[in-house]
């Protein structure tokens, strides 16, 4: 009888360790599901990522993300796994063939516009002054000076 | 001299720039063209294709050459694609034992274990596999699951069915319209 407490205790203290054990699974969060399932689109919802999806196909592929991640693959890995789907599941598409022009295009445009901004600029600051009395400003202030002169 | 070659450099800077405009929008035109053209329809050549099953065998123009082929592009999370599980299964053992037809599946954006599950619910015996890329559902030109093609033995698209079979005999009529002689 004396015992009893002793057992007790072992036993409460076992179902404490048990408890912590299965605290420390490698449950992956509804957070890093999230984070890869915002890069990712199903092929059935057109412009909606995976992570905002509510459809029946979107929601078994969240899922499998967290499988995914549960048996240990790197958020590389799992975008690997999906591309199995074709690339357009990826937010940004894989740099290769036409989607070149994607990366490329942006930059170019930028990279042209700012040579045209550039050459614009230099040529409005070479331009020669108008001669005198050709616009209407100095036009008036001739004929200002002009008549100061005819007073002197 | 400097302005002459400052209008050089101009033409061929526009020059590029239309070239550029153009590739550009011809490349919008080829897009727009491609999935403007709609569904697979009867009388049009079936694309060649290859199936890869879940068991791992490979599918392809050989295996359906001179025969009936029908195939079903379904998923696991698709509702209607469960109406017609079993009558698709039922047709499947009709013509089974004959060997010049072939019941092909298409599961479409789908997880494998789900899919496994529901192959497995609807006790489905035919070959089935996932459209790896997408592929084979792009080069039908589907629009969404379930839509069944079945192919003739001389390699056309002979019927399309858009949606659901609602039950057994609508796709025994189809089927066996291409086998008589």
């Amino acid at each position: 009888m004396r015992k009893f407490p002793i057992l007790l205790g072992l036993v409460l203290l076992l179902a404490l360790f048990a408890g912590q054990a299965a605290a420390q699974e490698p449950t992956p969060s509804a957070d890093e599901v999230n984070a890869i399932a915002k890069n990712l689109y199903c092929p059935v919802c057109a412009n909606v990522p995976l992570d905002a999806c509510g459809s029946a196909a979107c929601v078994q592929w969240r899922q499998q993300i967290f499988d995914l991640l549960a048996a240990g693959n790197s958020e590389q890995q799992i975008y690997d796994y999906f591309v199995r789907h074709g690339p357009a599941v990826l937010a940004a598409p894989p740099p290769g063939g036409l989607n070149w022009l994607i990366y490329l295009l942006p930059p170019a445009a930028v990279l042209l516009g700012a040579a045209l901004l550039w050459r614009g600029l230099s040529a409005w600051r070479q331009k020669a002054p108008p001669p005198r009395g050709e616009t209407r400003k100095n036009k008036y202030s001739n004929m200002i000076e002009d008549e100061l002169k005819a007073r002197r | 001299m400097a302005a002459e070659g400052t209008e050089h450099t101009s033409i061929w800077g526009r020059l590029l720039a239309w070239a550029l405009l153009l590739g550009l929008l011809s490349l919008v035109a080829v897009q727009l063209s491609r999935s403007q053209r709609g569904i697979l329809t009867r009388g049009e050549a079936a694309p060649p294709f290859t199936l890869t099953t879940f068991d791992g065998t490979e599918l392809g123009p050989a295996d359906m050459a001179g025969k009936v082929v029908l195939v079903n592009f379904w998923a696991s999370w698709c509702k209607p694609c469960e109406q017609e599980a079993e009558a698709l299964q039922t047709a499947w053992e009709q013509y089974q034992g004959r060997g010049d037809v072939l019941f092909l599946g298409v599961d479409y954006a789908d997880t494998e274990k789900e899919a496994l599950a529901y192959l497995d619910r609807w006790n489905i015996t035919y070959s089935n596999g996932p459209d790896l890329g997408t592929q084979i559902y792009y080069t039908f030109r589907a629009r969404g699951v379930p839509e069944t093609f079945i192919l003739s033995k001389l390699g056309e698209v002979a019927f399309v069915k858009i949606g659901p079979f609602q039950d057994l005999e609508g796709i025994t009529t189809a089927v066996d319209r291409l086998l008589e002689p």
